[in-house]
């Protein structure tokens, strides 16, 4: 293992990586030297309020893998789909042989007041946000323990996993979900060395974040809203006064946290949020 | 390849060994130069011996020896005034201040009531105010610099009820909220604060805690609350030091007011 090389010779699977964040861990963990197992659902989901990933983008953070000279496994699958997911695993496993790091970062936003939340759009973000990372640590953790090598797995939770908004309470009730997943998940896997942690990043330069729908609840006065005229809103939220971060500066968190730079830092929710939390 | 603080300025207090020492040698090896103070002076009412003169000069001996250029003095954190002598003499001749690494503590281990107004008042000047007094001497070189980051290293006695240390306890609590008030005043100069939360780490200190045993032993029920999840009895020196470098260097520069323990998931159970 060399210092810019901290996972070499490891073999890291991310949910969600055919783009935005996602695709950021899968180039910064090749990067550190680990082979990626990139699984995206790369299709559609009726209630979410923006275009989720496609199977070009998969492709390109296939593509992104390659050039930085890693091999890559990309599968597409959803996390609600325990079946799937055991089976791309299992696939990835018979061909890379290991796996030591687990990046559940597959998640979804869609907005409404409670109240008036249809059954399926409040269903659709807790099968994904929440229970697709336990879907995902089902998936994994057996082969982890068996292997006998440790580990380290990074929940993606968000600034919402401690605070409250209004107009998103799913997503605010799976991000909350996965910090008490972290810590239960750090205590039940200490034993086998497999450290868990979270990311609670605050708004980072993606889709996710930057799509018209989201746009214009910062912005109702304007009817088509670009990124710059959000800038302002989003920067007062912050006390280092930025808008929002950018997908690697929680992809070096992750990496951080993955390395062995914290062989003994587990329970950890790790907020990427220009002090937002600090408030 | 470049250092992940190379050509920043990293002033870190009690420097003359333990954490302090290990702290100035990483970020000399990335490529900071330093500005190290120790007190190096005794407390009578702590039971191990501090670091001596001799210390600081190896502190000196080990950064030069990385190639990087070191200012350091004797200054005791209680002494606002010391402090800044010291740290004004080294941005002077270094340049600017990056990285503030407010490390310098002692420790005593014993029951609440056999806690002296002195060991009260040593931690409390040592532990907690010594940590005001270390950021807010450097912190008009930071705004000076356009940024910084600052790492206070508080304990998982900063975050549990650690019994037969409370005014340790007191004094680490009362460090994360000296970070949570300046992570917010200082954002706006772009000057990140956060703390650590180290589990036991093998050093002086704790190797001078030899009383703790005994304490458990009287009340068995409290030693669960020492055990880590994670199979380590103590982290290693190391392992701070990674967790420091982390929030020095530019990897997180948007990471401020976070309490990042390095503790096997002991304060999780």
């Amino acid at each position: 293992m060399s210092a810019d090389q901290p996972l070499e010779g490891r073999v890291a699977l991310i949910t969600g990586a055919a783009r935005g964040q996602g695709r950021a861990h899968a180039v910064r963990l090749a990067e550190a030297g680990a082979d990626i197992v990139a699984i995206d659902i790369a299709a559609p989901v009726e209630s979410v309020p923006y275009d989720l990933a496609s199977t070009d983008d998969l492709a390109e953070t296939e593509k992104l893998v390659a050039a930085v000279g890693r091999r890559v496994h990309a599968v597409r699958a959803d996390v609600r789909d325990q079946d799937a997911l055991d089976a791309a695993v299992t696939a990835a496993i018979a061909e890379f042989g290991r796996l030591d790091v687990v990046v559940a970062n597959a998640g979804v936003i869609s907005y409404g007041y409670t109240w008036e939340l249809p059954e399926q759009q409040w269903q659709d973000v807790i099968d994904i946000n929440l229970t697709g990372i336990f879907h995902t640590v089902k998936a994994t953790v057996p082969a982890m323990i068996a292997a006998g090598n440790g580990g380290a797995i990074v929940l993606t939770s968000s600034v919402l996993g401690f605070r409250g908004t209004t107009g998103a309470s799913s997503y605010v009730a799976t991000k909350h979900g996965v910090v008490g997943l972290t810590k239960s998940l750090a205590n039940e896997l200490g034993p086998h060395r497999i450290r868990v942690n979270s990311v609670n990043p605050s708004n980072v330069a993606t889709e996710m974040v930057l799509n018209p729908t989201t746009l214009g609840l910062f912005r109702p006065d304007l009817e088509a809203p670009t990124p710059d005229d959000v800038k302002e809103t989003m920067s007062a939220m912050h006390p280092m006064q930025i808008p929002w971060v950018e997908p690697v500066d929680v992809s070096n968190a992750i990496l951080f946290l993955t390395s062995d730079d914290a062989r003994y830092i587990t329970g950890v929710s790790l907020p990427v949020d220009a002090g937002l939390l600090a408030r | 390849m470049t250092g992940r603080v190379e050509g920043k300025v990293a002033f870190i207090t009690g420097a003359a060994r333990g954490q302090g020492r290990s702290h100035a040698l990483r970020l000399a090896e990335e490529g900071a130069d330093i500005i190290a103070v120790d007190a190096v002076t005794d407390y009578a009412s702590v039971p191990y011996s501090m670091a001596r003169p001799a210390d600081l000069d190896e502190t000196c001996a080990l950064v030069r020896a990385r190639n990087r250029r070191i200012v350091a003095g004797k200054a005791d954190v209680r002494d606002q005034e010391q402090l800044r002598a010291v740290l004004d003499t080294g941005v002077a001749e270094l340049g600017h201040l990056d990285i503030v690494v407010a490390n310098a503590g002692i420790c005593t281990a014993q029951a609440w009531d056999d806690v002296s107004t002195e060991v009260w008042s040593d931690t409390i000047d040592t532990n907690l105010t010594g940590v005001w007094n270390t950021i807010v001497v450097a912190a008009p070189h930071l705004i000076a610099n356009g940024g910084g980051s600052v790492i206070a290293t508080s304990s998982v006695a900063g975050i549990k009820g650690l019994p037969f240390f409370a005014p340790y306890v007191a004094a680490k609590h009362g460090i994360v909220g000296i970070a949570r008030s300046l992570a917010n005043e200082l954002a706006s100069h772009h000057i990140r604060v956060n703390t650590v939360h180290p589990a036991g780490v093998d050093t002086a200190m704790s190797a001078g805690l030899g009383a703790l045993g005994d304490l458990i032993a009287c009340e068995p029920n409290l030693g669960p609350i020492f055990i880590n999840t994670y199979p380590v009895e103590m982290v290693d020196l190391l392992d701070v030091i990674n967790a420091v470098m982390f929030l020095a260097c530019d990897e997180s520069r948007y990471v401020t007011g976070l309490e990042l323990t390095i503790d096997g998931g002991n304060t999780i159970r």
